[in-house]
């Protein structure tokens, strides 16, 4: 099975007067798992409908495994789809659907035969085989619809939302499923989705689209921990990252002053040189610490909420100055509504960004 | 949570006859009075030898019940000159109406298909002229018709007459089987085309094997309209393949002396037979959903 890598070369893609994607770059490496996450509209899914040759592009160049298939055919672009919906034909047994492909193709009967049973094998479809789509459960039928996709032997697999049909337990099941596919397979895999968890346990890269552009293409660990700007910190994540506004000031050491707070950020590795000027400041719930109150950076906070959440228990608390935000503590904390902690932002765990371009700091 | 000491009495709806519920009931029962007497009086009248509708009894059942009339209208009733019965006429219309139902479904079907799922440069334009077309009466278009197939050579013929039915049948079969085609989930075809099923694959491996209830709908309304239909097949199916339509007219309006009340009522009859069986017999049908599977169930 060759694995292909996919190079999109400044792509225009627009539907009447409207354009959704616009000067578009992106490198995808053979056998590399690639998430595209945003929220609906953000031209993630119309990206991923033009690498499959299912939509039209106005402008550039697409490139799978080093050939220009630009204006290819969806067929002889070497991949493979998994849809949302399983668009699984209805009217078709399991191995039908499975075999669909390769027979319109052509295959060799022994060869198709060989290919189902490795892929029914792989996603235990063994016994479901002869009955129809409708027969089966969502996590079945996504799995044929996988399975329907693994025969072709493709260079690359395009994933669109394939889970989100799923109701939360099969989605994590069918989640590992597929990361275990991928690291067995070492297929080239780009997968599109709007669950930041997806993304984050998934893939190699990240990219962060929004308004049909990319905001940030890294690794998971680099997307969580530096985001670029305000939007990728505030998309991904789960409980939210904390935005407290507030302004950079240079009296001797460099601070962030947030009503009546000051924040030492020695040890924040700023991208420029720091000036005085209106920010605001990001910072992930697990990253707030307890402190003693005789800490200097110990900040002094009301607890107003307690959401247990079995492992951990997220407390929402506030300010003085009324600025709200929450942090993550242990589930086994002692700590009531109305009480006062003493709380401490770390430098080298916040994100700071502009307060008006919202880029990173 | 406490154990189920009684159970409740599950609640029921009420069944007893209010006023309202009455008239109601009146009423159904008046109109379906109104609809089944002259069904009624035809079968009742096709039964009775000529004496006896002599007398006038309109509603009377018969005293002597006997099929003659009904032999009589399929064998050996006058259709103008030939004295033949309706059965040639009813081979007529088979003749005329299999080809064209099959025909102008697999056409109009193929349009719908193309016109809903792949991006046809004007057609949108086509569809809407077709649709407007298809609300013009048909009676304009018969002159410039026969002119035409006279032009061609092909004149009044059996298939003239299919040609007709596949023509007119067009827009409607269109609008159906587009309709249903953009209601499928677009990722269906989507899926298909990446498998690599060209044009006429995904049409008869994946979208007509789906169409099951469209193509039953679509049969039902091809049958009955082409076997009703009386002044296309007058017109262009030539001497030879007069539809039964036609026929009964010419049994009805033909006779000379005496009327044969019950000839022609079993004529009629005989006439409606083939549109009613093809409604009892294919409601089971009409409620299936066939899709079910192809999305999130």
């Amino acid at each position: 099975m060759q694995k292909s890598n996919v190079d999109i070369r400044s792509l225009q893609i627009g539907f009447g007067g409207l354009k959704v994607l616009e000067n578009l770059n992106l490198n995808v490496e053979a056998s590399e798992f690639l998430v595209l996450l945003g929220p609906s509209g953000c031209g993630k899914s119309t990206l991923l409908n033009a690498i499959a040759g299912l939509i039209d592009v106005r402008g550039g160049e697409i490139h799978i495994g080093g050939r220009d298939v630009t204006w290819a055919e969806p067929k002889d672009r070497g991949i493979a789809m998994v849809f949302q919906s399983y668009a699984l034909y209805p009217r078709m047994s399991v191995r039908r659907n499975m075999s669909f492909g390769l027979s319109v193709a052509g295959t060799p009967r022994d060869e198709i035969e060989r290919r189902v049973g490795e892929a029914a094998r792989m996603l235990q479809l063994n016994s479901l085989l002869d009955r129809r789509p409708s027969e089966l459960s969502g996590g079945q039928r996504q799995r044929v619809a996988i399975g329907r996709a693994l025969v072709r032997h493709a260079g690359v697999y395009l994933f669109d939302e394939p889970l989100s049909n799923l109701d939360a337990q099969l989605r994590a099941e069918l989640r590992v499923e597929i990361k275990r596919l991928h690291a067995r397979l070492g297929a080239t895999m780009i997968y599109v989705t709007h669950d930041q968890i997806e993304a984050l346990t998934l893939a190699d890269r990240i990219a962060v689209m929004q308004g049909g552009v990319i905001q940030q293409l890294d690794t998971p660990k680099k997307i969580y921990r530096e985001p670029v700007n305000r939007f990728v910190a505030s998309f991904v994540g789960s409980p939210a990252m904390n935005f407290i506004p507030g302004r950079i000031a240079r009296d001797g050491e460099t601070g962030f002053i947030a009503g009546a707070n000051r924040l030492g950020l020695n040890g924040y590795a700023f991208r420029g040189l720091p000036t005085d000027a209106p920010a605001v400041l990001g910072i992930r719930p697990e990253h707030i610490e307890l402190t003693a109150s005789d800490d200097p950076s110990a900040v002094s906070a009301r607890v107003e909420m307690v959401e247990p959440m079995g492992a951990d228990t997220l407390i929402w608390c506030r300010l003085a100055d009324n600025t709200a935000f929450s942090f993550r503590h242990d589930a086994d904390a002692q700590v009531c509504v109305g009480d006062t902690l003493n709380v401490r932002f770390p430098a080298e765990a916040l994100s700071l960004f502009d307060e008006i371009s919202g880029q990173r700091l | 949570m406490t154990a189920a000491a009684q159970p409740l009495p599950a609640a029921r709806r009420s069944k007893r006859m209010t006023p309202a519920r009455w008239g109601l009931y009146a009423f159904i029962f008046i109109t379906a009075l109104y609809f089944l007497l002259p069904l009624y009086v035809m079968v009742v009248t096709s039964l009775k030898p000529m004496a006896e509708i002599r007398q006038g009894n309109l509603l009377a059942l018969p005293v002597a019940p006997s099929i003659d009339a009904w032999v009589k209208a399929w064998t050996s009733a006058c259709t103008g000159l030939t004295c033949q019965g309706i059965k040639i006429g009813f081979l007529n219309s088979l003749r005329i109406m299999v080809p064209s139902v099959v025909i102008s479904i697999l056409v109009g079907s193929l349009t719908g298909y193309a016109l809903s799922l792949w991006r046809v440069r004007g057609g949108n334009i086509l569809f809407g002229t077709m649709m407007v077309v298809a609300f013009i009466p048909y009676q304009v278009f018969i002159y410039p018709l026969v002119r035409v197939f006279s032009f061609t050579g092909l004149g009044q013929s059996l298939l003239t007459i299919v040609i007709i039915h596949t023509i007119f049948g067009l827009p409607t079969m269109t609008l159906l089987f587009r309709n249903y085609f953009a209601s499928l989930p677009v990722e269906l075809f989507k899926a298909a085309r990446v498998d690599g099923a060209g044009f006429y694959q995904i049409y008869a491996r994946i979208m007509m094997p789906m169409a099951t209830p469209m193509i039953v709908v679509a049969v039902i309304l091809q049958t009955t309209g082409i076997w009703n239909d009386f002044i296309l097949g007058l017109v262009f199916a030539g001497r030879d393949n007069l539809p039964m339509t036609v026929q009964l007219n010419n049994i009805v309006n033909s006779t000379q002396g005496e009327r044969a009340y019950n000839v022609d009522m079993a004529a009629t009859l005989l006439t409606a037979l083939l549109p009613l069986v093809v409604y009892f017999g294919s409601g089971r049908w009409f409620v299936r959903g066939i899709a079910a599977g192809a999305v999130k169930g």
